[in-house]
């Protein structure tokens, strides 16, 4: 079960605190700054046209995460599904509704203003318009920017669609921004953000792809959360989010030379077992029991799929400072889940064996259907394509009542005994050749 | 000519065909002819008329099927429809379809667009995005766009290319279409006992997989048929159903309703074809400007589109009201994100408009409705009592 052992932090760690602590304490102090607040999402966020007009975002799904870790989420949870809510929707939706009526304190006990704008950048996730519509309910006479980026219908992104955005952006997005902040749109420095934002997705998809090493030197789930954070978040775009994954990338590099596993919560991992990529997010209610039942098997997540919602770097894509608008519709256009099957599927296949991994798995999260729906085609695709042994757990996000430790250990102990016996026929295999 | 009970016999059959017979018959006789299957809720199906097409709604299985290979497809968590669909993808149903649309009405359809390009069903498969964007030359812009898309995928089956004379035909039968259920859905509001909600739902269902000159016609004669007195009227509630636009309830559902005192007196079951209000112009030069200028001024309200400016809680109530509706009853698919999302809201709109509202949800295979009749009848009885 759970350790209460403090957790063993690296200085990109301490880093990463500190920007998030300054970050909700700027958000506590919006008024005072004279700062306006946008709401707005991690998947096809338009964090850098944000700070371009010194706003500050919030992004109701980290809130909610956060209240999941923070195990404030089950309180959130049945207060909303006390007005009304069902069981069967998205918990993210009822928790961040559910923490609002309860004064909206944030995850530094701090409260988190209410909006001035609501950016709905509806991308890859249906449930974000269900869920802005019942924000402008609740915060009524906040003007709504809407953002709709289409679908990647057709695996590519066609000079229409990007049009679609760019216009949207233009004659939409801006205008309200302008509204709201009272300035007047900037593009110099929307470029000049964009030059810190590529510098810091080299740098991130520098430290992802070190997993190809064997053995890895990072956990790219569970590890992958925090480094994905501030580059998905309100850091994108500033020196900031340069400085903190340069750091990560030096430590990165030091356990690289020094031949060391994984950072985990009670230290390194000490024998790299089984490398796994898995698809969909993570369960956050309990988190560190779930990781927990990972680095005591010696299971290192070299891939996934969820340190992709807020962009696909590693499959080439900058944002470009020439051209940023045309740049922000291509980035969220591009995010995980905004790929259609077929592509999702490549991307795993793709995955699997460059990364070299023993296995595939899927953590089937019950009230997302984004990723959710379709998971078990995924699966066996992954399976026929890729010919590794694949794993089907389920959670929630931030739902305690869908965790069961004791199903899920007992399903990952059987996969990972699956993992262990394909080895050794491999290996026999190997010898007899 | 066939009696009424004759014609809804044959729409009762029509509307549960799941092998879509009359579809198929209508392509063998012209090989450029195509089927082009689509999800609810809403395709502009004019555009697959005018290109040699017929659109076939795909609404699910029901409980009319059962599902063996399609629940190995989905987790327990996921509505029932999409797993009927599999079931008929990978059973005999969907052959001879050319293509599927997959309207952007929810994550799970958008994804069982993807899972049926992974398994090639068709001769293309595609994603219809709609604008959330309601200026004309934005959104209205990017619908068009997805309008050519697909005709330019029947194209590459058929051959066919659509001109402004045919699209403007094919909207004027679409127009006569709409007009026709509208005729029903305001007789059914003034005598609701001439025709019951579950022949009602016979006749709009018929009309997803036959050509729209047959349903038109069928339409026109039990428009005719009930210009007569027919049944007797009974001392019954009024309710509004709403939140059953996707995954369909069963007929028993439906008929639970009324027997439990209540006349249905509207609906959303089959919204898509009652999206657009009014008619299209179909005097034009630009056929798909005005499919267009239609989806942004026109269309109807659903927990499916965005509601900018145009909340669909009050627009729900505005149409209770206009029904002289006693009360809405909130019909939800079980794990229907967007029905279920939209819920609270629309349960304080109508609390703020005094109607009264109980809600259920379902899937499409229930089959035990006891429960479901004894709370219609209570909520039917205590609007009669007390309200």
């Amino acid at each position: 079960m759970s350790s209460h052992k403090e957790a063993i932090k690296e200085n990109s760690m301490i880093i990463q605190k500190e920007m998030l602590a300054k970050q909700f304490k700027d958000l506590s102090m919006a008024k005072e700054l004279g700062k306006k607040v946008v709401y707005t999402f991690v998947p096809g966020n338009l964090t850098e046209l944000i700070l371009s007009f010194d706003m500050l975002p919030v992004y109701p799904e980290i809130n909610a995460l956060q209240s999941g870790m923070r195990k404030k989420s089950a309180e959130y949870i049945r207060d909303a599904e006390k007005i009304g809510f069902s069981e069967d929707v998205c918990t993210y939706v009822k928790c961040d509704i559910g923490m609002m009526l309860n004064g909206n304190i944030g995850p530094t006990g701090e409260k988190i203003p209410p909006p001035d704008l609501l950016l709905l950048s509806y991308t890859g996730c249906f449930t974000f318009l269900k869920w802005f519509e019942n924000l402008e309910r609740l915060y009524p006479g906040v003007p709504v920017a809407m953002l709709h980026t289409p679908y990647q219908e057709d695996g590519v992104m066609t000079e229409d669609q990007i049009n679609y955005m760019v216009k949207q952006m233009k004659e939409e997005v801006i205008p309200k921004m302008e509204m709201v902040s009272g300035q007047k749109y900037d593009h110099a420095r929307l470029s000049k953000m964009m030059e810190n934002s590529a510098k810091a997705e080299d740098l991130l998809v520098k430290i992802l792809e070190s997993a190809k090493l064997v053995p890895s030197p990072i956990d790219a789930y569970f590890a992958g959360v925090y480094y994905i954070g501030p580059i998905f978040t309100a850091f994108r775009g500033t020196q900031e989010a340069v400085d903190y994954y340069t750091e990560l990338w030096n430590e990165v590099q030091q356990r690289i030379e020094l031949g060391l596993g994984p950072v985990t919560p009670e230290g390194e991992i000490k024998e790299e077992k089984f490398r796994l990529v898995v698809e969909g997010p993570p369960n956050w209610t309990n988190f560190r029991e779930f990781w927990k039942i990972f680095y005591d098997m010696g299971a290192v997540i070299v891939a996934s799929s969820y340190t992709k919602v807020g962009g696909v770097y590693d499959l080439g894509f900058r944002h470009d400072p020439k051209e940023p608008l045309e740049s922000l519709s291509k980035y969220c256009m591009g995010v995980y889940t905004n790929m259609n099957l077929p592509q999702r599927v490549e991307m795993l296949e793709n995955y699997v064996k460059e990364y070299k991994a023993d296995g595939f798995l899927i953590n089937s999260i019950k009230s997302c259907n984004s990723f959710s729906a379709g998971q078990l085609m995924i699966m066996r695709e992954i399976e026929q394509r890729a010919s590794v042994p694949v794993g089907f757990i389920e959670s929630d996000l931030v739902d305690p009542r869908y965790f069961s430790y004791s199903n899920i250990k007992n399903r990952l102990e059987s996969y990972f005994q699956m993992l262990e016996q394909r080895k050794i026929i491999l290996k026999q295999e190997a010898t007899t050749i | 000519m066939k009696s009424l009970e004759q014609l809804l016999a044959e729409c009762e059959e029509a509307a549960f065909d799941l092998q879509f017979k009359r579809a198929k018959r209508w392509k063998a006789e012209d090989e450029t002819r195509v089927i082009v299957g689509y999800l609810p809720t809403y395709i502009p199906r004019e555009i697959i008329h005018a290109a040699n097409g017929i659109a076939v709604g795909i609404m699910g299985t029901g409980d009319r099927k059962q599902i063996i290979k399609g629940d190995a497809y989905y987790q327990s968590y996921i509505c029932h429809l999409p797993r009927g669909i599999i079931e008929m993808a990978l059973d005999t149903n969907l052959e001879g379809f050319d293509g599927f649309l997959f309207p952007a009405i929810c994550d799970c359809v958008r994804n069982l667009s993807g899972m049926f390009k992974l398994s090639n069903k068709g001769k293309f498969q595609r994603y219809f995005d709609y604008p959330q964007n309601f200026s004309a030359h934005i959104g209205g812009k990017f619908y068009i766009q997805e309008l050519e898309k697909v005709l330019e995928d029947i194209f590459n089956v058929n051959g066919v290319r659509v001109t402004t004379e045919s699209l403007n035909h094919s909207i004027g039968l679409y127009n006569t279409n709409r007009q026709l259920i509208e005729a029903i859905y305001d007789i059914r509001e003034a005598s609701p006992w001439k025709l019951s909600a579950v022949e009602t739902y016979y006749l709009l269902r018929a009309g997803l997989g036959m050509p729209v000159e047959e349903h038109n016609e069928i339409l026109e004669q039990v428009v005719g048929y009930l210009q007569n007195e027919r049944g007797e009227p009974m001392d019954n509630t009024r309710v509004v159903v709403s939140g059953s636009f996707c995954e369909q309830p069963p007929i028993g559902l439906i008929k639970s309703i009324e027997l439990a005192g209540c006349y249905i007196v509207d609906d959303d079951f089959m919204l898509g074809s009652r999206f657009i209000i009014g008619d299209i112009d179909h005097h034009t030069d630009n056929p798909l400007s005005a499919l267009s200028e239609a989806y942004i001024h026109q269309s109807t309200f659903s927990s499916a589109y965005y509601d900018v400016g145009n909340p669909k809680g009050k627009r729900l109530v505005a149409l209770a009201q206009r029904r002289m509706a006693d009360g809405i009853i909130f019909c939800a698919a079980s794990f229907c994100d967007p029905a279920l999302l939209d819920r609270p809201e629309l349960q304080k709109e109508a609390d703020a408009a005094g109607l009264p509202h109980i809600n259920f949800q379902f899937h499409e295979n229930t089959g035990q409705f006891k429960i479901i009749k004894e709370q219609a009848g209570t909520f039917s009885d205590s609007i009669k009592l007390w309200a």
